[in-house]
């Protein structure tokens, strides 16, 4: 008995840093603390087991509630988010080891969810946008078109975007594809498989600053002036040159099949080459 | 050795670049036009007196000081103060002086008239703001020194007009007295400075002018109380409104006494209703405007009032001019149909005119709203005069011997909205010759060009060339060209005017004052919202013309009723409009077009009630058989919520409308309002095109954009970092981006700066995001970029896959699928601040992209998009360098030459809006603010297209050389082998 306990407290303490790989290193570290003190993991391995823990130092156990709506129905409560609360001794606080208990669907719940399906209508949920004092300033709302939840059973993902105990928005939905138009499919099982996921801020990326690259950056570009004048050149006048060429590439054909003593057709040819380079050049040579 | 090879490799990239987008000389005003507008005109004052060039003094609501050419209205010159800065009073001292009041009387400066060069600048300082008050008294001189007498913040200030110093100032606030008026006395060197305190009592400081000490303080109770505003008639006597706006109260003053004498308006006029004074300043007589009348009122000696005319309220009134010993006029306006009747009266003689003049005004100028007269001595001696009036349509005009002199059409000073409109096509009937000019021109023209490009031609034939090519007709034309750089601009301005301008040379096809936003009874303050394309005809190209859709709103708050207008694109008539219908909110053009090809469009409410347009019942088909794939959002920025909303069923309403639906929330997404604060919300534009959905990296691997037409960019900051940049410390501030997918509501990126502030400025475009804000640890403005990909789509990258057709590439993208994203992201710094930014956008979006940056300095900056690439590394490899990538520097260069503006500025610049043209490497960029400004741009150069100064002359001239040279060879050749033959 004791070894499983042990077991499951391995698997646990294994299993949150996973669950929270999407928050900083910072943060991480803290959480494989709490994992350590074993009476925290225990209650919460069954997800429908609810208990309030007794305050241990700067954490505390909050809670709130998921509530979902079929179509435009009210809200009824769903199901129970609980996660522990960690006080910062600079004053913040964060919300760690997020873990969601959902009801059972009722037997109405079922028909209505139904009849969702039946219409491609919009299943909703909702929970308060901050987690200590609910519903905070507003609810955060978060729907999924009903159709893309059931695979074999009820599959949901939420992806919970916190700064601080406020909650900002729910990323709802499933993993599934599920593109329009939506099949209608009812799920084998009626019982949900939820996945959470808590996702705080990233930092942005510092500003490279390096003071001595700064410097040949400029002599880059100090420098750039005669590189596009020769570019230029070739660009504007490639069709007068190209001809240009294949005259001179004729008469050197022509001298060739021509014997030495009889040169008289090339002089025509000559005072053109000397003229080449004369067009007019870009506007900053005048 | 390392060093040296960044420094080569910058090298060959900065050559690449610049010539990208530089300008030769004489290519100015080839494909880009710039005007130059001023707002509508506040105030105006004449300099007419001696000076050999008449000019005209004007102060507009743009904040624009100009002066202009009394002959032909053209800008002498002109000065555009901060946004913050607007002219409260302009006025000449010393006869060589513009002096302006400015920033609610705080900031005094003076201008020289001839060249508009800022000779001093004073700031007045005071205790509270108040009405702004000026007054260039002429005989003052305190030490030889003219005085300009300022009444700004509460205190009295004099100040020499030489050099601005403040001479004495009395702080009059200080009891609660706000002044209404400065009176000055020439006799003894007296100013009195009237006012109210509270609502009942009148207050008169007797103050001397020489050393703003207080002579004497007055103040008199009456106990109907006072509506607040005050004119003064004559000298000594004052007129003012009691608090019921029903008596006119004239009040004497004198050095020993105030005395009250009350007169009701009813027993002036058998009128009732609230009476408002009009603030033209006519000597001896006031007007007040009772509902939809003016009573000119004269004030006699002995304080008693008169009527002395009753005219309808679209009259407008002048101030009185002195023009000769004591002789004063006035000028009237009334409107009479197509035509607007102008009187100047004597001041002291009603019933006879000075001069009656008729002239023929356009309808479309709407009603005269302001006019300033001057006097002329005329070739008989005799004395004339001449008007500058300000039309409802905020134009300005000078009228003369009862002609228009000249017109500004300054309303396109104040665009709200611009969209485009394709041109008419080029039918049979119409020959193109008839524009074009005829062969013999055509190869005399080209010759003239060849002669430019071998450096053989005069100054004159260079003039010439210049001149041919700045009038091609071919710009110009009123057909579609095949390019696509001709098209109607389409503008809104504040005035409720829409323009149509034609993009090759800039000037005015039509305009049209929409009667949907001029001023009712039904619509007090109407106002202009946007401008959306209604219906673009392709199938029907050759016989419907295009139009656009006008929004607007009847009053300031979102919950005023709504107004639509549709115009015709080529002709500028309104087809159809809908006056005080629901409140707009938002509007939303649909994807779905009618059989006409008019766009649906849905316009949300106050009450969050969708409106389908246009309402008719094909319209309403098409929109409940797309009705489950209908999303939106909106934004409440006080709030700090984002919400997400769809359609849900027709509107229950006691009366039935099938073109109304209630909708339902979907999403929301709210920011913890201690923290975060929404500063900046970006879309991508709905017209943009993405080509390749793909990006191949260096190392052969390729990376999937995620292309999503429901990106929304927020920027939050910290509510306590949204004043001014440095009031808050780096630590109390920071900066949060997010996208956020606005179907779902999913959050798909975010991300902190820490000890960053506001101002954000972004631009969304195809998978990335760049955004401008300022750093408040580094002390500088940086710009970030993200770039976001699909990685669901990233296995597809195995050949073998592909072959067996095992992908997913085919499949349709689904906003409820959840996204798999990675992102990128760099930050650098830039040197200036911005005021907007905008992204070219071609055809098809193959050609790359620059961003648009309107600095500071009101110029457009092109920048290109490879600067801002977040895997620019310190040291490229090989194969990055190929890719294109740049070693990374810390800040972003500014190169001079990629100002797309050149030197020219767009003053006050607003907005930057980018339209593509045909041809796939050219973008079209109309940047507008106070001025306008139109170019066209290729980001990767013309590679399409010959440039517009290539010579087909000299092309044909060498075909032709060379097909002789092959002959003469020939020729040649042929002979010697016969003579070898023969030998």
């Amino acid at each position: 008995m004791k070894s499983l306990t042990l077991l499951l407290l391995l698997v646990f303490s294994l299993s949150i840093p996973n669950s929270l790989s999407f928050q900083s290193d910072e943060l991480l570290i803290e959480d494989e603390e709490f994992v350590k003190s074993p009476d925290l993991s225990r209650p919460s391995i069954s997800p429908l087991t609810r208990k309030t823990v007794s305050d241990s130092g700067s954490d505390s156990k909050v809670q709130f509630v998921l509530e979902h709506a079929f179509g435009d129905s009210e809200f009824t409560p769903a199901g129970t988010f609980s996660a522990r609360l960690k006080t910062w001794s600079h004053g913040g606080q964060t919300l760690t080891k997020l873990r969601f208990s959902r009801k059972d669907l009722s037997r109405e719940d079922k028909e209505s969810f139904k009849t969702l399906l039946e219409g491609d209508d919009f299943y909703r949920i909702r929970v308060p946008s901050n987690v200590i004092s609910p519903p905070g300033r507003d609810y955060i709302i978060s729907s999924v078109k009903a159709r893309c939840l059931p695979q074999t059973g009820l599959d949901e993902h939420f992806v919970i975007h916190m700064d601080g105990v406020n909650i900002l928005g729910v990323n709802y939905g499933s993993l599934a594809v599920c593109q329009y138009p939506r099949q209608y499919k009812l799920p084998s099982k009626w019982a949900f498989t939820s996945h959470t996921v808590l996702k705080s801020t990233e930092q942005a990326p510092r500003t490279p600053a390096f003071s001595e690259d700064i410097g040949s950056t400029e002599i880059g570009g100090e420098d750039e002036g005669v590189k596009p004048l020769e570019r230029s050149f070739w660009a504007k006048y490639w069709m007068y040159l190209i001809p240009l060429g294949l005259i001179v590439m004729n008469a050197v054909t022509q001298a060739m099949n021509m014997p030495e003593e009889q040169a008289g057709g090339q002089p025509a040819s000559q005072p053109q080459q000397v003229n080449g380079p004369l067009p007019r050049g870009p506007g900053s040579r005048r | 050795m390392a060093i040296l090879r960044v420094l080569t490799s910058l090298l060959l990239l900065f050559s690449s670049f610049n010539f990208s987008h530089s300008l030769y000389e004489d290519q100015v005003g080839l494909m880009d036009w710039h005007q130059q507008y001023i707002g509508k005109v506040k105030q105006a004052v004449f300099q007419t007196q001696k000076a050999g060039r008449k000019r005209v003094i004007v102060s507009t609501d743009e904040n624009v000081v100009a002066s202009l050419d009394l002959r032909r209205g053209e800008i002498f010159w002109r000065k555009v103060l901060g946004a913050k800065d607007s002219v409260d009073e302009i006025a000449l001292a010393l006869g060589k002086y513009v002096i302006t009041l400015s920033s609610e009387g705080s900031v005094l400066r003076a201008w020289n008239l001839p060249d508009g060069l800022m000779v001093w600048e004073s700031f007045l300082t005071g205790s509270e703001s108040s009405k702004p008050l000026l007054l260039v008294p002429e005989t003052l001189k305190v030490d030889k020194d003219s005085v300009i007498l300022v009444y700004g913040c509460g205190s009295l200030h004099a100040i020499s007009s030489i050099d601005g110093e403040v001479l004495w100032s009395k702080d009059l606030a200080t009891e609660g007295i706000l002044v209404q008026q400065l009176i000055y006395n020439d006799e003894n060197d007296f100013v009195y400075a009237v006012g109210f305190d509270g609502v009942s009592k009148f207050h008169l400081y007797q103050i001397n002018a020489k050393n703003g000490e207080l002579l004497k303080h007055n103040s008199a109770a009456y106990p109907g109380g006072f509506s607040g505003e005050m004119l003064l008639v004559t000298k000594d006597r004052l007129v003012t409104l009691d608090s019921s706006r029903s008596t006119v109260v004239a009040i004497e003053i004198s050095e020993e006494k105030i005395v009250f004498e009350p007169t009701q308006v009813s027993d002036l006029q058998d009128v009732s209703g609230t009476a408002v004074l009009l603030p033209a300043k006519l000597a001896g007589i006031f007007a007040v405007k009772v509902n939809t009348v003016i009573l000119f009122v004269k004030v006699t000696n002995f304080g008693k009032l008169e009527l002395v005319d009753k005219l309808d309220h679209t009259v407008a009134v002048s101030d009185a001019l002195s023009f000769s010993e004591g002789q004063q006029a006035f000028a009237l306006v009334q409107h009479e149909g197509s035509k607007i009747d102008l009187t100047i009266k004597l001041n002291n003689d009603w019933s006879s005119n000075l001069l009656k003049e008729s002239i023929n005004m356009d309808q479309d100028r709407g009603v005269v709203q302001k006019m300033f007269i001057n006097n002329y001595i005329r070739t008989d001696r005799s004395y004339g005069f001449r008007a500058l009036l300000v039309m409802e349509d905020h134009s300005l005009l000078l009228v003369q011997q009862g002609e228009i002199v000249w017109s500004r059409e300054d309303s396109l000073a104040s665009v709200i909205d611009v969209t485009t409109s394709e041109l008419p096509v080029e039918k049979d009937g119409v020959s193109v010759a008839k524009v074009e000019h005829s062969l013999f021109d055509w190869l005399q023209g080209h010759l003239l060009k060849l002669k430019g490009t071998l450096m053989l031609a005069t100054p004159d034939e260079v003039v010439a060339i210049q001149k041919m090519r700045l009038q091609s007709s071919e710009k110009s034309k009123m057909t579609r060209d095949h390019n696509g750089f001709r098209k109607l601009l389409i503008v809104l301005t504040r005035a409720g005017k829409v323009f149509a301008l034609h993009t090759g040379d800039g000037r005015i096809i039509w305009s049209q004052l929409l009667h949907t936003l001029r001023k009712t009874g039904s619509c007090e303050s109407p106002s202009g919202l946007k401008l959306l394309q209604w219906q673009v005809p392709h199938h029907h190209a050759m016989d419907e013309n295009p139009s656009v859709l006008v929004t607007g709103r009847c009053g300031v708050t979102s919950d005023s009723p709504g107004v639509l207008s549709i115009v015709d694109a080529y002709s500028g008539k309104e087809v159809n409009s809908f006056s005080s219908i629901h409140s707009i909110v938002q509007v939303i053009p649909l994807p779905y077009t009618d059989s006409k090809e008019r766009r649906l469009h849905l316009l949300i409410d106050d009450v969050k009630r969708a409106h389908l347009y246009p309402q008719t019942s094909e319209a309403v088909e098409i929109f409940k058989s797309e009705f489950t794939n209908i999303y939106w959002y909106s934004v409440e920025e006080n709030n700090g919520i984002l919400r997400g909303h769809a359609v849900k069923s027709n509107c229950i309403l006691d009366v039935a409308d099938e073109y109304c639906f209630e909708t339902r929330d979907l999403w929301s997404v709210v920011f913890p309002s201690e923290s975060e604060k929404i500063i900046t919300t970006v879309t991508r534009k709905l017209n943009e095109v993405v080509h390749t959905q793909a990006k191949v990296i260096a190392d052969e691997d390729v990376m999937f954009k995620y292309i999503s037409k429901n990106i929304l960019f927020v920027a939050t900051v910290s509510p306590k970092a949204t004043g001014e940049i440095g009031s808050v410390t780096p630590e109390e501030s920071s900066l949060v981006v997010y996208l956020i997918d606005t179907i779902t509501g999913r959050i798909l990126h975010r991300m902190t700066h820490h000890g960053s502030q506001g101002p954000v400025h972004a631009v969304l475009s195809e998978n990335w995001v760049v955004y401008h804000y300022f750093n408040l640890r580094a002390h500088r403005y940086e710009m970030s970029v993200i770039e976001i990909y699909d990685q669901s789509r990233a296995d597809n990258k195995d050949v073998l896959k592909l072959v067996f057709g095992k992908h997913n590439l085919t499949s349709p993208i689904s906003s409820y699928s959840r996204p798999d994203v990675v992102t990128k992201s760099q930050s650098y710094f830039f040197t200036h601040s911005v005021k907007t930014i905008a992204v070219t956008s071609t055809a098809k979006g193959i050609t790359s992209r620059q961003l648009l940056v309107g600095t500071i300095g009101d110029q457009v900056l092109a920048l290109d998009k490879r600067f801002l690439d977040p895997r620019r590394s310190l040291n490229p490899t090989a194969a990055e360098k190929e890719e294109g990538i740049i070693p990374l520097t810390d800040s972003l260069p500014i190169l001079p030459q990629s100002y797309v503006t050149h030197a020219l500025k767009v003053e006050n610049l607003r907005g930057i809006e980018v339209i593509p043209a045909k041809l796939e490497s050219t973008t079209l960029i109309f940047a507008y603010g106070v001025d306008l400004f139109f170019t066209r741009l290729a980001p990767s150069r013309t590679y399409d297209s010959l440039t517009e100064d290539f010579s087909y002359a000299l092309l044909l001239i060498t075909i032709v050389a060379l097909v002789v040279a092959i002959f003469v060879t020939w020729i040649l050749s042929e002979r010697k082998e016969l003579q070898e033959k023969w030998r």
